[in-house]
């Protein structure tokens, strides 16, 4: 992980005068991992079209290498891509598919013969080089693509959700040889994503995204341990996020008790969200915790026990080794470190959500008096 | 899989192709191996090579009528499919429209546009050139042919191509393709069924018609066709030489399209 290679500078995208992306500023470092991670229409898909000239910003500035590449057709960027629905060509091989970009750059044949080798033994295919595409199973067909895009040694390779069509099991195993590839490979990854786990799981830099928003940059630990805001601490794991105020420093109040946290720097007596992970809630005796509430449910994850602890109007979600009995009272007891004081969400609005509607409707009607 | 209990479902369209797709053949069949006495043998078919000519003209003028269908539907179909869906819809209205019209009176009109005295000609005559033989041509037949038979071509090419998802499109992008290079590599190969059912759909009706050439060939281009047709309504009724007729161009134009099909699948088999 070297210089900066890939920067999106002031970058905003509209479609109709919808708001896709909203001023993205993102610096993606040679050979790193990076994910765009966030739920569906959160501009992370958009973002990474961007990246591979499928698409051109509203405005922005795109660079590569510290050269402006707005302009720059895809088949000329050193970048490649594997795409969702893995995009291979159904009327070519597995051979030929892996093949197709050399043979536009005029690779002599022989040299073509040992990188598509190479690549398909990296995807762990060898010996797959006659299959045709519909012969292999979704999984088979993601390292294809994976094969096709990385034969060409780009300096950045773009993933679009690449694991999405894959049951669970598959998925863990390539999220591991994904991260191998990378590796192995030596270059950047871009890889688009809403699977929280897929992205701490392989990431380097993990970007989260809302609503065509960078919500927070930061490595998986720094994501998952100091979200910066509501919206990320319950997108990256589960998360029990309680209305609080805060009367000064260090101290809040919230489900009906006086807390003593780590945070400062808020007006006195502002409201704020109190994020605590269902992991960090310890479950005494009601005697000698600060709250109790009754237990409404116990579910076996796994792992854990997933409980469900009613207090008044709010449902505290709880981890735990040990499962609680469901109708008993039970004590909640927290550190100061387990609470996560942020500022309340409305000021991560964006004025795209409320315009929506009314684009629709105004579209409705401009079909009428068509040609039909 | 459809439960076997429905299979009589199908038994109305066996009956019906039994009684109209079936006998017939074998009644054809029979009058081309037969002759007029009633023997058995191979007459009819030795005859048939005084009509090598009236064979080739078809042949070649339907090759023709498919190559220009091709050449003007093809691209036609491509830049369709890359248009919105209103203007998508309202173009292929458009293509179709015409066979809406009976086909009669739309080569009609073409007689009437090409005749000596037609619309082209008087247009021609107010600037002292002219009059240009027009109609009774071999051009003029082919012209017909292109007219009547174009959406035919238009309509698979434009189906299958549309049908190509822009994702492969952006792949073989991705991959350094200019347009160029992704229309040879990816989006040709992929329309090819379509192009071959387009081209099927132009090529056997125009090397079987006989109303074209008869209105705008006017007896001087024979084809198979009005050849057949001449041994069943027309003077020289010989029923026994126009079933050998038509049971050798059936032949042909199997072959042809078993040749062709064989070409189409190559994609499949080159790499292989």
């Amino acid at each position: 992980m070297s210089g900066e290679l890939i920067r999106l500078a002031e970058l905003s995208m509209a479609y109709d005068g919808e708001t896709v992306l909203d001023n993205i500023n993102l610096n993606i470092k040679d050979r790193e991992f990076l994910t765009l991670l966030g739920p569906s229409g959160c501009g992370k898909t958009t973002t990474l079209r961007i990246i591979g000239g499928f698409e051109a910003p509203t405005a922005g500035d795109v660079y590569f290498d510290g050269v402006r590449i707005n302009n720059l057709p895809p088949y000329k960027r050193r970048v490649n891509t594997v795409f969702q629905k893995y995009a291979l060509f159904p009327h070519l091989n597995v051979y030929e598919n892996v093949a197709f970009g050399l043979r536009i750059s005029k690779v002599r044949e022989a040299e073509i013969a040992r990188r598509v080798g190479e690549s398909l033994e990296l995807v762990g295919l060898a010996g797959y080089d006659r299959r045709r595409v519909h012969q292999l199973s979704g999984g088979q067909q993601q390292r294809v693509a994976i094969a096709r895009a990385v034969v060409n040694r780009p300096q950045v390779l773009l993933l679009d959700e690449p694991l999405g069509a894959l049951d669970l099991k598959l998925r863990k195993e390539m999220q591991t040889e994904l991260k191998a590839i990378q590796q192995q490979v030596g270059i950047t990854f871009v890889y688009v994503t809403h699977d929280q786990e897929e992205a701490l799981t392989m990431s380097d830099t993990v970007v989260v995204m809302n609503k065509g928003i960078i919500m927070q940059v930061g490595t998986p630990m720094d994501i998952y341990n100091e979200p910066i805001n509501a919206f990320v601490a319950d997108f990256i794991g589960e998360s029990n996020i309680i209305t609080g105020v805060m009367h000064s420093d260090y101290h809040v109040e919230f489900a009906s008790a006086q807390w003593e946290c780590v945070d400062t720097g808020f007006d006195p007596h502002q409201n704020v969200d109190v994020v605590i992970r269902p992991e960090d809630i310890r479950l005494t005796n009601p005697e000698n915790a600060p709250i109790s509430g009754v237990v409404k449910s116990v579910t076996f994850k796994g792992v854990h026990y997933e409980s469900k602890i009613e207090q008044g109007d709010i449902e505290w979600t709880v981890h735990s080794t040990a499962a609680p009995v469901p109708g008993t009272r039970v004590g909640i007891s927290l550190t100061p470190e387990d609470l996560h004081i942020m500022d309340k969400p409305e000021e991560f609005r964006n004025p795209a959500a409320a315009s929506r509607e009314s684009d629709v409707l105004a579209e409705e009607e401009g079909t009428e008096g068509g040609v039909w | 899989m459809v439960s076997r209990r429905l299979k009589w479902l199908a038994a109305p369209y066996i009956l019906w192709m039994g009684v109209f797709v079936v006998s017939p053949l074998v009644i054809v069949t029979f009058f081309a191996f037969t002759a007029r006495d009633g023997g058995f043998g191979l007459d009819n078919f030795l005859q048939l090579r005084a009509f090598a000519p009236v064979f080739a003209r078809s042949f070649y003028l339907a090759f023709l009528a498919t190559a220009v269908c091709l050449l003007l539907g093809y691209p036609f179909a491509y830049a369709l499919s890359r248009e919105s869906a209103r203007v998508q819809g309202a173009a292929l209205l458009l293509v179709m429209l015409p066979m809406w019209m009976n086909f009669l009176l739309r080569t009609y009109a073409w007689m009437n546009i090409l005749e000596n005295n037609g619309l082209i000609n008087r247009f021609l005559g107010n600037f002292g050139i002219g009059p240009l033989q027009l109609i009774n041509t071999q051009g003029a037949v082919v012209l017909g042919m292109v007219y009547n038979y174009l959406p035919f071509m238009i309509l698979p090419v434009f189906t299958v191509i549309q049908k190509i998802h822009a994702s492969l499109i952006e792949a073989a992008q991705d991959l350094g393709g200019n347009a160029r290079v992704v229309f040879a590599r990816v989006v040709f190969p992929l329309s090819l069924p379509g192009v071959l059912s387009g081209i099927t759909m132009v090529f056997v009706p125009s090397a079987s018609t006989f109303i074209i050439s008869k209105l705008l060939g006017g007896g001087k281009v024979l084809l198979l066709g009005d050849l057949i047709e001449m041994q069943f309504l027309g003077n020289a009724y010989n029923l026994h030489l126009g079933s050998a007729i038509s049971i050798v161009m059936m032949l042909l134009v199997v072959l042809c399209m078993t040749v062709m099909n064989r070409f189409g699948d190559r994609g499949d088999v080159i790499y292989v």
